[in-house]
């Protein structure tokens, strides 16, 4: 079982706590009627599934209940960093994914 | 008297406590710190179980958790029958009753054992070859004949009448192993005072300390040193020692499962006690000290009862003081076996001979054999073990070739050497490297904060081993953040060595002979198989495991996976880190369902929920009926009612005078704030700007790809204050969805969102008489049509309590929807229920609700849809916005595919014969002649017999439904083709004039 840390709780919970909803930084249009259908299904359907870093939004359900988005090495199952909804995708990321997790 | 082979004066056990037990029937006496296999070999019992494939007979091979062989069942009662128990871990009670396994009629005249002879035709991969053809036999007949003749041992036939407990524990240092490294390690952590636990499978401590006669800590002999040690572990009060707990999985960021026997050992264990306990650890730094495993010798042969390791004869002597045998063989290809031959003959066992393959051994243990008049046949092997039931002789040759000589013996103890336990290692994704000088695996790279000591880490001698251990366990303290250590290391006076050996098939089981060699006993996994496996193409050591099934028994290889390996590199011609080591897994011994499952069975498996409303229900001889976790009155039965004619009455009273349900369980969310009607207007399809206070409206939700996820009707209660209700089951997942919206997508919307499902309760009065019920109860409502028309809200009071009144319909029946606290909703209940009666109400279940609602055509989310329905489709477009500029789902519902024509819309279907009616699911064509399989062009969602209609009525998904209004259409059964008429939704009522009436 994993252990992640709740940005807004500022503490490492275990997995159990915790809910994952899907990729992040995935923008909802200001003006979707006006959305081709090519953008909507990029929108809606298309996903990244890389072997490596990905970046998805998480709920600490069983917890604070907020959502918020972390950074994971899907190779290690490791959380590099997690940070609060609507702050922007990280330009950098912690040199050893070990100290982002030991913070 | 505990066993003929019991030498006095030997072990470690007090001769005078005795407790009987019985094998197979046959009552024998041993004594209380046996284990199953010691207390059977004490009486001269080797031959224990037949083997998996060949049924071949076998005895005891370990003195441990590695056991391949002795497998038993334990019987305690009719419940209690737990088969593959290893008998070398069993701890004896008096009492104790096992059986053998995999036997028929009997262990000694085995029927199976034709196997054995007709094993050509069980070489490897011989399912797979065998039984591929014809296909269907493989179901019908194959399989389960192989399952029958292969099974090992019998499962229980009753309910597991035992608990088990499971715990979460957190700690600084967790040391899993506890000989004399993991000691080290504890006792340099504990001394630093940071929080320790050490866990160890075996019921004492000591690991290879309980055989190795020649180790010395501090001046004690080495096993009373670790019994001395964990004494003042087990005082010091931020240390946690577990005996008899075994870690079997390693999982991320130093999260590590152990199982802890708890009571399988006592004779009566009471009902306090759980069985097992499972351990659910998470450690700062974990100290991995599992110790290594001594790998049997491969030759023909080898699998025959009185054939066992050295090591473990060893342990049977020293510490249960039983003698393996009268007359001993000895086979090794390393010092350590020496041990065993020089205990046994001190002990005043004859030792035959010692037959080692290496040419020239040298060293204090080779001389201290010879002085003590032990022959000792060097540069030979042991080709072949002679005798059935039990060995009866050991055939020798020199290495290369040459004269053979046989030599009778009823024991050979053997020892290829020892492979370290990387299990746990492995299993925390750490890397393993290949040493190249020992021939042996050993952690390399770590993927988590945990270090390796002591034999499992590759490390040979007591001494070089307790210093690893010592410092690894003061490192790990430090790094847990624990101030300087103040402790004393342990000083090792003297030990053994037992490094080195060999690895693959001995001479005489090499790639020109056919005997059977046996590399892993529990699979019946020969040296010719695997050199078969790779004969017939396989090249990865994954293909081969698989293709043998080397390894794959319950017993994970322990002994079985470095010898097969080998055997595939040398017949590959590859160096053996080319060819690789199989992937280790948990468990690393198998592990009850009880301890995973716990306390979560029966009852607390799920939590059951129940409305405020739910005593009086069953008071009144409800049918519940399950709707996700809540118990729901389905239908109330009246003396001599069927479930039909209760819920035709029910219907009727509905409809006639008026009827009582209970609606507690509808999801009721809160959605406050001075953006709740922009936030509403966002996460629903319909307009909710202009919704007056006071009104409701029925609110469809959408997902983002513009198909149906939820619906119900929603009460604005103040221009900042909704009162939304949800389906019973989507309650849950529209909290979460619109939580979702709120926080991420929405979050300049001033909004609270509040779950109040269990704040309020909820009695729908329904019927022409509803009215005239409640008036009489309400304080400061209006209850006029003008004043509280259908679709309309108000707060004030009903009898005394406070009450949220809607006056809503699920039924095409005037009315109301009555929630007060759910504290006080038995108890509002109790008084409308007497009102009623004096207007002849009815009380109505789950399924008289379905059947209302179905006469008027109100779709059910969930089951008239499906995730794949849009609002139009419903025939919902009346609750679509047109006019609005965004809300969730609004640009899904858009796409090509969701306008297209000919999509399945929601229509009426009434069967041709009224009196039939059709089976929910029921697929629908167009044409029953047409060839099978059949174009299906819907299917039907919802159907019932309806009393108040005087017939059947369905709702169905069907292709562009709403174009063949009138048609015929067909449900083929498997009894006969229904015909059907295809109708609109609405069965009853059709002007609705009734919702004021
Ligand atoms: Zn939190």
């Amino acid at each position: 079982m994993l252990l992640i840390r709740c940005p807004y709780c500022e503490e490492e919970r275990p997995e159990l706590e915790f809910r994952n909803a899907g990729e992040a930084h995935v923008a909802r249009s200001a003006n979707m009627v006006g959305e081709s259908d090519d953008d909507f299904e990029k929108f809606f359907f298309i996903r990244s599934n890389p072997k490596g870093i990905i970046y998805e939004r998480w709920r600490h359900m069983h917890g604070c209940a907020r959502f918020f988005n972390a950074v994971r090495d899907t190779v290690t199952d490791k959380f590099v960093m997690t940070y609060r909804a609507g702050e922007p995708k990280p330009s950098k990321l912690p040199k050893n994914s070990n100290e982002g997790l030991a913070k | 008297m505990s066993g003929a082979l019991r030498i006095p004066g030997a072990g470690r056990l007090s001769q005078a406590k005795t407790a009987r037990f019985s094998f197979d029937g046959q009552s024998y006496a041993g004594i209380e710190g046996d284990t199953l296999a010691s207390a059977l070999l004490a009486n001269g019992v080797h031959l224990v179980g037949r083997s998996f494939k060949y049924h071949r007979p076998r005895g005891i091979l370990s003195a441990g958790a590695e056991e391949p062989n002795a497998l038993v069942q334990i019987v305690r009662d009719d419940a209690r029958k737990t088969p593959n128990v290893r008998a070398t871990v069993q701890e004896l009670y008096d009492g104790l009753a096992a059986n053998s396994q995999n036997r028929w009629p009997s262990l000694s005249f085995d029927v199976g054992a034709v196997n054995d002879l007709a094993s050509p035709l069980f070489s490897a991969g011989f399912y797979y070859k065998t039984f591929m053809w014809p296909k269907a036999a493989w179901k019908s007949l194959y399989e389960p004949k192989i399952r029958e003749a292969a099974g090992l041992g019998v499962s229980p036939d009753r309910p597991d009448p035992d608990h088990y407990s499971s715990r979460y524990a957190h700690c600084d240092v967790l040391v899993l192993g506890g000989g004399a490294a993991g000691i080290a390690a504890a006792l340099a952590a504990a001394e630093t005072g940071v929080r320790v636990i050490l866990a160890d499978e075996q019921a004492e401590f000591g690991g290879s300390l309980r055989f190795e006669s020649g180790a010395k800590i501090d001046g004690k002999d080495g096993f009373a040193w670790a019994q001395a040690a964990i004494a003042r572990l087990g005082a010091m009060d931020n240390v946690r020692v577990l005996p008899r707990t075994t870690a079997f999985g390693y999982y991320a960021q130093n999260f590590v499962g152990l199982v802890e026997r708890v009571s399988d050992h006592l004779k009566a264990p009471g009902h306090d006690l759980p069985r097992e306990r499972l351990w659910q650890v998470r450690a700062k730094r974990v100290v991995l000290a599992s110790g290594a495993i001594e790998r049997h010798m491969v030759f023909a042969n080898n699998d025959r009862p009185g054939v066992m390791l050295a090591a473990a004869a060893r342990t049977f002597l020293n510490h249960y003081g039983v003698a393996v045998g009268k007359n001993v063989g000895i086979y090794t290809a390393n010092d350590s076996a020496y041990g065993a031959a020089i205990d046994l003959k001190k002990a005043g066992v004859n030792v035959a001979a010692i037959v080692d393959l290496r040419d020239n051994p040298t060293g204090p243990v080779i001389d201290e054999a010879r002085a003590l008049g032990i022959e000792i046949n060097s540069g030979r092997a042991v080709i072949r073990a002679g005798g059935k039931l039990r060995v009866s002789s050991m055939t020798v040759q020199p290495k290369n070739g040459g004269g053979e000589r046989t030599i009778p013996v009823d024991a050979i103890l053997m020892s290829a050497g020892w492979t370290p336990s990387v299990h746990l290692f492995s299993q925390s994704r750490g890397k393993v490297a290949f040493n190249d000088e020992t021939k042996r695996f050993v952690p390399g790279t770590y993927a988590q904060d945990c270090v390796s000591v002591g034999a499992c880490n590759g490390t040979d001698g007591l001494a070089a081993t307790v210093d690893e251990a010592y410092a690894a366990g003061a490192r790990a303290a430090k790094d847990a953040g624990a101030k300087a250590a103040k402790g004393v290391k342990p000083k090792v006076d003297a030990s053994e060595s037992w490094s080195r050996g060999m690895l693959g098939a001995a001479p005489g089981a090499g790639p020109d002979t056919t005997v059977k060699a046996f590399v892993d006993f529990q699979n019946d996994v020969t040296a010719k198989d695997i050199r078969q496996a790779v004969h017939e193409g396989m090249r990865s050591i994954e293909h081969v495991k698989r293709f043998t099934t080397n390894g794959m028994a319950t017993d994970q290889g322990k002994t079985s996976n470095m010898h097969g390996l080998a055997i595939a590199a040398e017949t590959l011609g590859k160096p053996i880190p080319e060819v690789g080591l199989t992937t280790f897994r948990a468990p690393y011994t198998p592990v009850t369902f009880g301890a995973i499952v716990s306390h979560a069975r029966g009852p607390l498996f799920d939590p059951t929920r129940r409305t405020a409303i739910h005593p009086w229900a069953e008071a009144q001889g409800a049918v519940f009926e399950d709707v996700g976790q809540w118990k729901r009155a389905w239908y109330f039965p009246q003396a001599g009612e069927d479930m039909h004619a209760a819920v035709d009455r029910e219907c009727v009273g509905v409809r006639n005078q008026a009827g009582l349900f209970d609606a507690s369980t509808l999801g009721k969310i809160e959605v406050v704030g001075p953006d709740a009607a922009k936030f509403m207007e966002l996460l629903y399809t319909n307009p909710w700007e202009k919704l007056e206070p006071g009104r409701c409206r029925y609110g469809i939700m959408l997902r983002e790809d513009g198909f149906i996820y939820d619906d119900g009707v929603v009460g604005r209660l103040a221009p900042d204050r909704f009162h939304v209700t949800t389906t019973t089951g989507g309650a849950p997942r529209v909290m979460n969805h619109m939580e979702d919206y709120l926080q991420t997508e929405f979050p300049h919307l001033n909004v609270w969102l509040t779950s109040i499902t269990e704040q309020w309760a909820v009695i729908a009065v329904q019927g022409p008489k509803s009215r005239d019920i409640i008036a009489p109860l309400v304080e400061g409502i209006d209850m006029s049509d003008e004043a509280l028309p259908h679709m309309s809200v108000r707060e004030g009071k009903i009898c005394g309590v406070p009450t949220r009144l809607f006056r809503m319909s699920f039924t095409g029946e005037r009315g109301f929807e009555v929630n007060v606290p759910a504290d006080y909703g038995q108890a509002v209940w109790e008084v409308l229920w007497a009102e009623g009666q004096k207007h002849g109400a009815t009380a109505y279940g789950t399924e008289a609700m379905h059947v209302l609602r179905a006469e008027k055509g109100y779709i059910i989310v969930g089951q008239d849809t499906d995730g794949t329905v849009t609002p139009n489709d419903a025939g919902l477009d009346w609750a679509v916005g047109k006019k609005k500029a965004d809300f969730v789902g609004i640009r899904g519902m858009a796409r090509p595919d969701l306008v297209a024509k000919g999509r399945k819309q929601l229509v009426g279907l009434k069967t041709k014969d009224p009196k039939v009616v059709l089976e929910e699911g029921a697929q629908i064509v167009e044409d029953p002649k047409q060839a099978i399989p059949m174009k299906m062009i819907g299917h039907v969602t919802s159907s019932y017999w309806s009393q108040n209609c005087g017939r059947s009525i369905a709702l169905a998904l069907v292709a562009g439904g709403r174009d063949r209004m009138g048609d015929t259409l067909y449900v083929p059964m498997p009894d006969g083709v229904i015909e059907v008429e295809v109708a609109g939704m609405v069965f009853f009522d059709e002007t609705g004039g009734r919702l004021n009436g």
